[in-house]
């Protein structure tokens, strides 16, 4: 019963962290010359890495081909964003649009750990009425 | 915890910045220097970044999210510096020539008005790490 709490909003919670890293390197790497700026694709992260949503499957048509195990396909993979205006360093970083995913995820991050603060706070709730 | 690489990605760059103001006031401040010789004559130097790839938490396909900035070194400027014909000046040579540092002004103020806004957003990125991974800490309270 309390292998999947808290649903789908652990494995958000750790890819809102993650893709806080990505973008945090963004930021950094604003003003180094040739740097593209990467971005985790959520959607088709947390696709393959919930149970809910299976990934697309391999299609096998001869014997030679090598059916993937499960969880042997890549989970995810960084990115590259393609920039609006490109620039003289070969640097794609566009600060407005990296400092606005940044405060998205932020906020997404939040929502995150609310959703799973109030289950928490349901349980302790239930467990303290009996 | 995949936040708290945010404070060596983010700390990485506050470094570079801070690098790279140190060479922007040392240009500016020897923007007027002069000297005899052109060999000699202060040169503008601007450090050059470089992408420092962290390995450690390599979760995507073999490739890490996290990537801090260094600078790799710190390179002088080509432009040839100025000739003034100064003969009174002390520091002229025996032909009256005095040599102006190669600064631009202009180029080194943009300069640090783009170091100073790359600081604050990553100090920002580091703030809102904290209150996230503190937020988190507090899970469940």
């Amino acid at each position: 019963m309390f292998d999947n709490i808290f649903g789908i909003h652990e494995q958000a919670l750790l890819l809102h962290g993650q893709r806080m890293n990505v973008l945090a390197t963004n930021l950094a790497n604003a003003d180094t010359p040739n740097y593209k700026a990467r971005d985790i694709d959520f959607a088709s992260v947390l696709g393959s890495s919930s149970q809910s949503a299976a990934p697309l499957a391999l299609s096998v048509t001869s014997a030679a081909h090598i059916v993937p195990l499960e969880g042997e396909l890549p989970a995810g993979e960084l990115k590259y964003r393609n920039p609006y205006q490109a620039s003289l360093d070969g640097n794609t970083v566009e600060m407005p649009v990296e400092q606005a995913a940044f405060s998205e995820n932020n906020v997404r991050y939040q929502a995150s750990l609310q959703f799973i603060n109030n289950q928490i706070a349901d349980l302790q709730y239930v467990i303290a009425a009996q | 915890m995949s936040l708290f690489n945010v404070f060596n990605t983010a700390g990485s760059a506050l470094n570079a910045q801070t690098i790279r103001l140190n060479t922007t006031a040392s240009n500016l401040a020897n923007a007027e220097s002069v000297n005899g010789d052109a060999t000699k004559v202060y040169r503008a130097r601007h450090p050059v970044f470089q992408t420092m790839m962290d390995d450690s938490d390599a979760d995507f396909d073999g490739e890490s999210p996290s990537a801090g900035v260094r600078v790799l070194g710190v390179v002088e400027s080509g432009a040839p510096p100025m000739m003034r014909y100064e003969p009174d000046n002390p520091a002229a040579n025996k032909d009256g020539y005095i040599y102006m540092s190669n600064v631009n002004s202009i180029e080194e103020m943009t300069n640090m008005i783009s170091a100073n806004r790359s600081f604050a957003t990553n100090v920002e990125a580091i703030n809102t790490a904290r209150d996230l991974l503190l937020k988190t800490i507090s899970m469940g309270h």
